[in-house]
């Protein structure tokens, strides 16, 4: 009898918290992102289009792999348009924007992300008769002593506009094929702690990744200082024939980590690779 | 609820933060090391988990590493204060890592100076605003920028502390743990202070390069000291015996990574499969082992 007074009292302890987590995890969502990229717009919550997978825990928070898996054939009538990706908590939300066309063959996109607190992960699609599905996974924060920048940044400094593609699998003929494309930069967030140091460096990081096979755009992205250094992408493409992978990744800097009006141009690194069937 | 937690929490923590000496102990004369327990940094242990510690000369004390926090550097302040009467001129910080730099504002002092590798200011610059905002969220520890003081003697490759009586090397490493890594040589007992460029019992944790602190083992491996201090773990007296369980580790992360990524295997495919061999072998694998491969994986992956 007593147990039974007190459970739920501790069951409502146990929750309120929870909730209360919840409805505060929607509120980045609910008041800035939803309006800044989708004012007036209906997005449907859903896994029907795409799944998005992401750990539990973000091991290390300067490397989240995450990867957004499609659920529809890419078809010339009906097909995946779009991807964009949010960290609600992240100093700037915005990872990227991947545009796939129907010679994606599969509109899946795999990248490394920062993630620097417990955030919603969140990946919208947009398909060509401009429906939005939204699908999210909350990723905790992981503590100790590691932090969202690279480890060793001076080495991917001195590699900087290094490219590889790296093909998975074999190649058939007519058939999506997954491919990875590696690129050597140090992605910096520019967000540095000025008062302690005379080390003042801006963002800089790739801002447009372009990925074609014999002239045809694959995958057309732009992204931000939330990929990892090293930005790391896999995607599919359909190798109608012999032909030429072409990746274009052109970078930028920013005054400040978290606006983007006064950004210089910067350089364009470009990488092909022979694909035959 | 939360407030009252909270509330109770800082209590706790006003207590302990009262300047009771830091357990120290003196390895070989005049080296006294205060050695931290194997714990994941959290609210409840303040961050305090580091081997922290200093060296006593005729002129001058040589702190290595301040803390987890301040109170915990006023408390290792308090012990130098009660072994001896030798002021403290410098206050060396073996790498950026909260659990060893966070206690530097308790010994801010005219005459003072901080001792770091040439790329700690940089890396306390780019980890700065994040480490500072996750020490309240993680730590339950109030920190301001003023607390992160950047070294005021930047050691480039190596450098000597004249301590009276005894002196210091310092040597900048190549990126090994982190990128910002200081070992402390003591000629006088042949006693070297590797930090965390050695771990015994605590998994490695690594946030550098992988093959660059392999490289680093091999040549510490080669020469031969009385008494070794790890960042975290015991006293070191077989080197480089105690050493071989992490070589091992290290070596096995690099041998099973390698073959992960020719065989085609994401990162996200390997974090799961490599180096589950040495699970038992250590304490906080659960914690840190996932992010080692990590690191590791994305390292390797440019090789050829």
């Amino acid at each position: 009898m007593k147990y039974s007074k007190l459970l739920p009292a501790i069951f409502i302890i146990a929750t309120l918290p929870i909730a209360a987590i919840a409805a505060e995890d929607e509120k980045i969502w609910n008041n800035i992102l939803k309006p800044e990229y989708f004012a007036q717009q209906a997005i449907e919550e859903s896994d029907k289009v795409i799944e998005l997978e992401a750990p539990v825990r973000a091991e290390d928070p300067a490397l989240v792999p995450i990867k957004v898996t499609s659920k529809i054939k890419q078809t010339k009538e009906h097909y995946i348009k779009k991807i964009l990706v949010l960290v609600d908590n992240n100093p700037y939300p915005f990872v990227g924007d991947f545009e796939f066309t129907p010679e994606s063959g599969k509109a899946d996109i795999a990248m490394r992300i920062r993630v620097n607190s417990n955030s919603n992960i969140r990946a919208i699609a947009q398909t060509n008769d401009g429906k939005l599905t939204m699908t999210k996974k909350f990723v905790k924060a992981s503590g100790g002593c590691s932090a969202p920048v690279g480890a060793n940044l001076d080495e991917a400094m001195a590699r900087l506009g290094k490219m590889k593609f790296r093909l998975e699998g074999d190649v058939k003929v007519g058939e999506p094929t997954s491919v990875q494309l590696m690129i050597s930069h140090p992605n910096i967030t520019g967000m540095q702690m000025d008062q302690v140091t005379r080390f003042i460096k801006k963002a800089h990081f790739v801002k447009d990744v372009k990925v074609s096979f014999n002239g045809k755009p694959v995958l057309t992205a732009k992204t931000d200082i939330a990929i990892s250094t090293d930005p790391n992408f896999r995607f599919y493409f359909v190798p109608d024939k012999a032909g030429e992978l072409k990746a274009e990744a052109t970078d930028t800097s920013c005054e400040t980590p978290t606006k983007r009006d006064v950004c210089t141009k910067g350089n364009t690194y470009t990488e092909t690779f022979k694909v035959q069937p | 609820m939360r407030v009252l937690l909270l509330f109770v929490l800082f209590t706790v923590s006003a207590q302990t933060a009262a300047t009771n000496a830091l357990p120290v102990k003196e390895i070989t004369a005049g080296v006294y090391v205060h050695f931290g327990k194997h714990q994941f940094p959290d609210s409840k242990n303040h961050g305090e988990i580091a081997n922290l510690g200093f060296v006593v000369g005729q002129k001058c004390v040589a702190v290595i590493d301040s803390g987890g926090n301040p109170e915990q550097g006023s408390a290792l302040k308090q012990a130098v204060t009660e072994t001896t009467q030798t002021p403290i001129c410098y206050v060396i910080n073996t790498h950026v890592h909260p659990d060893h730099i966070y206690g530097n504002s308790a010994f801010k002092a005219t005459g003072v100076k901080f001792v770091g590798h040439h790329k700690l200011a940089r890396a306390m610059a780019a980890r700065g605003s994040y480490y500072l905002g996750k020490a309240a969220e993680q730590l339950d520890v109030k920190l301001s920028a003023a607390d992160l003081i950047t070294p005021d003697v930047e050691v480039k490759d190596s450098l000597k502390l004249d301590l009276g009586g005894r002196t210091l090397t310092l040597k900048a490493h190549p990126t090994a743990h982190t990128d910002n890594d200081l070992s402390v040589y003591d000629e006088k007992t042949n006693t070297i202070w590797l930090s965390d460029l050695l771990f015994t019992e605590h998994v490695p944790t690594l946030d550098g390069s992988l093959k660059g602190w392999l490289s680093e083992i091999d040549k510490l491996e080669k020469q031969s000291f009385h008494y070794v201090i790890p960042g975290h773990g015991e006293l070191v007296t077989d080197w480089p015996q105690s050493m071989q369980p992490q070589k091992h580790y290290l070596t096995l992360l690099l041998t099973e990574i390698r073959a992960a990524i020719k065989k085609g295997q994401h990162l996200e495919d390997a974090v799961k499969t490599v180096g589950y061999s040495e699970k038992n072998n250590w304490a906080l694998f659960d914690e840190y082992h996932r992010k080692n491969v990590t690191s590791a994986f994305a390292e390797l992956e440019w090789e050829d």
